[in-house]
């Protein structure tokens, strides 16, 4: 078990650690600002869409022939479409920006590897790239992730995000079981 | 006009270059909050599924509620327009399979998309390789999606559907209802918190009784002032037209005795020609005059039956869709139009003198098609037929090579961007 340090943390450039707000708090200031993008622009938030988008652009500048023989890209890049003209490439561009800025002001902007107790760092970085592949397929599979199908569909009540976001829950909870030794 | 969402929001955003600065902005405050809840660590997120911390619940499900009433709400009192939110699709089976691929990923890498990128943006090692496997699934699933197209945009297709059409039940109970279970399911967390994270639930804030209080009665206001009915919303809906070389926004109403949106016959046979665009006709006439005789491509939905066609015809793509409906006359159809207009379908016309007029101008060679006029009557099918035929005259599917008619054109499509975003519409 880690041992808690006695000192305050600290992040760079010597900011020290504050607590993480409370988890309601956190929740209704999240919902307010799902709100205010609902009401202004009609559309949630979303990370999976704009990352999916900047991947098109780059794969568009470097095989730009393969975009158009692919139904799927076709859509977002075929011909002299441009994929970042969409909304969710500046909501997950900003989105960075503000984790930074939060990470930063807050003490908590520090290069290290969050993992269980037990686990080495390589193979807590196979899992995390593992993991982040495998949900960022499921992701596209599902027409969004988390933020765009299960946080936004579900609080304009999207009957298809709820079902996805029950699904996203109980197949977590089926497997954590297994892997409890590599969290705790 | 509702005032929200915005008009520059629903038009292409390179018209409104700012448009992408609010877009930012917000995705800013989306991640500094994600930040600040702890979404950023690892282990914070995969402790809600060893019940010690239940913090990704609490957070998310706050999230949802507290969004959800102030959606809904707005509505409510006629500041939103909820037919213009972009409601998820539901493509059942995809979602289902995604997801719970999904849960996988989650409980492996300990993130989800957007919380690996605020994760990455605070040095986070495990949130940068995340975030990397995370580009490395979506660069696999362009590639492979086309193994199975058919199932993945078809499969289990709901269309626009929210929990109210699946459970029949009003916005307003259905929105107290999700509240009251989120209620219940942080109850519930708090007391697995207890028990296996040891917290001691006497310190948790006070204020949180109140918040909980709120949601309930911002929830039983919605119940209480009901959903804008359709005469409300048309009563606020507006259009914006060219008259004489200028934009002007006008009341619905008044479009239509200006005669702005009734096209002549020639201009429908030379858009459904046009294969860029896509015109939906909507015949809105009794079952027997549709038998005897209608345009062919015309769909036949009587008018009771129309609201039940909103949620589909909200999500196709305004900028190459035309609905075009008719009736034997204009009476039944502009019903038709006001009820369109008001749940917001974009590009909406009537063909202008209905089924008769269509008739009379690209009937005339037939023989066999006889006019029976009866003075005064409205709406009524002013020919006979030697039988009920339905599509196979040749006046229901005239050739448009053989037909040079002088006409005001009144279509003028409003473009309107996808709020789509993943290009999967």
């Amino acid at each position: 078990m880690a041992v808690a340090p006695e000192k305050p943390r600290k992040g760079l450039f010597g900011i020290r650690e504050k607590p993480y707000i409370h988890p309601y708090l956190g929740g209704a200031l999240l919902g307010l600002v799902l709100f205010v993008a609902f009401l202004l622009t009609r559309n949630g938030l979303g990370a999976s869409g704009g990352l999916n988008r900047l991947i098109a652009a780059g794969e568009d500048a470097i095989v730009p022939g393969h975009i158009d023989r692919t139904p799927y890209l076709l859509k977002l890049a075929g011909g002299d479409l441009n994929p970042l003209d969409d909304w969710s490439v500046p909501v997950v561009l900003g989105a960075i920006v503000g984790g930074f800025v939060s990470g930063l002001i807050n003490g908590r902007l520090r290069p290290e590897i969050n993992k269980g107790p037990r686990v080495s760092n390589g193979l807590r970085l196979f899992m995390a790239f593992a993991g982040g592949a495998i949900m960022a397929y499921g992701a596209r599979m599902a027409r969004g992730c988390t933020s765009g199908q299960a946080l936004s569909g579900g609080a304009v009540l999207s009957a298809g995000s709820w079902a996805l976001m029950m699904c996203i829950f109980a197949s977590a909870y089926a497997l954590a079981y297994f892997l409890r030794k590599f969290w705790n | 006009m509702n005032l929200f969402p915005l008009e520059p929001f629903l038009r292409p955003l390179s018209e409104n270059p700012w448009t992408y600065l609010v877009f930012g902005v917000i995705g800013f405050f989306f991640g500094f909050v994600l930040e600040s809840s702890g979404f950023g660590n690892s282990k914070k997120l995969a402790a809600q599924f060893y019940f010690t911390e239940l913090t990704v619940l609490k957070v998310m499900f706050g999230a949802i509620v507290t969004a959800m009433v102030l959606v809904f709400f707005s509505s409510a009192i006629g500041i939103l327009d909820f037919n213009l939110v972009y409601v998820p699709e539901t493509h059942l089976w995809p979602g289902i399979l995604g997801g719970l691929i999904m849960g996988v990923g989650f409980i492996i890498g300990g993130f989800c998309p957007g919380t690996s990128l605020v994760s990455a943006a605070t040095l986070k090692i495990d949130g940068i390789f995340f975030a990397l496997g995370v580009l490395f699934g979506i660069w696999s699933f362009g590639e492979t999606v086309d193994w199975y197209w058919t199932w993945w945009n078809t499969s289990g297709y709901y269309g626009r559907l929210t929990l109210m059409d699946v459970f029949h039940l009003p916005t307003g109970v259905m929105v107290l209802l999700v509240v009251l279970m989120a209620l219940f399911m942080f109850w519930g967390a708090e007391q697995l918190e207890r028990i296996f994270g040891k917290r001691d639930l006497t310190k948790e804030p006070r204020q949180r009784i109140f918040g909980a209080a709120a949601l309930v009665v911002i929830a039983l206001a919605v119940i209480v002032l009901g959903e804008p009915t359709t005469a409300e919303k048309y009563a606020r809906a507006t259009l914006t037209r060219t008259v004489d070389g200028e934009k002007v926004t006008l009341p619905a109403e008044e479009v239509l005795s200006r005669r702005l949106v009734q096209i002549h016959p020639a201009e429908l046979l030379n858009t459904l020609a046009d294969p860029r665009l896509s015109t939906i006709m909507l015949d809105v006439r009794s079952e027997a005059d549709y038998n005897l005789f209608h345009i062919r491509g015309a769909r036949w939905v009587p008018l009771e039956r129309l609201p039940d066609l909103v949620p589909s015809l909200l999500t196709m793509d305004a900028n190459r869709t035309i609905v075009v409906v008719m009736s034997n006359d204009e009476a039944a159809a502009t019903d038709a139009w006001r009820l369109l207009v008001a749940e917001a379908v974009p590009n909406v016309y009537i063909l202008e003198g209905g089924i008769n007029n269509w008739i009379a101008v690209f009937g005339r060679g037939e023989a066999d098609i006889i006019p029976t006029p009866v003075p005064g009557a409205v709406d009524r099918l002013d020919y006979s037929f030697p039988a009920a035929l339905g599509d196979r005259y040749e006046a229901a599917d005239p050739n448009p090579h053989e037909w040079e008619i002088e006409y005001t054109p009144r279509i003028e499509l409003q473009r309107r961007r996808s709020p789509s975003g993943g290009g999967c519409g």
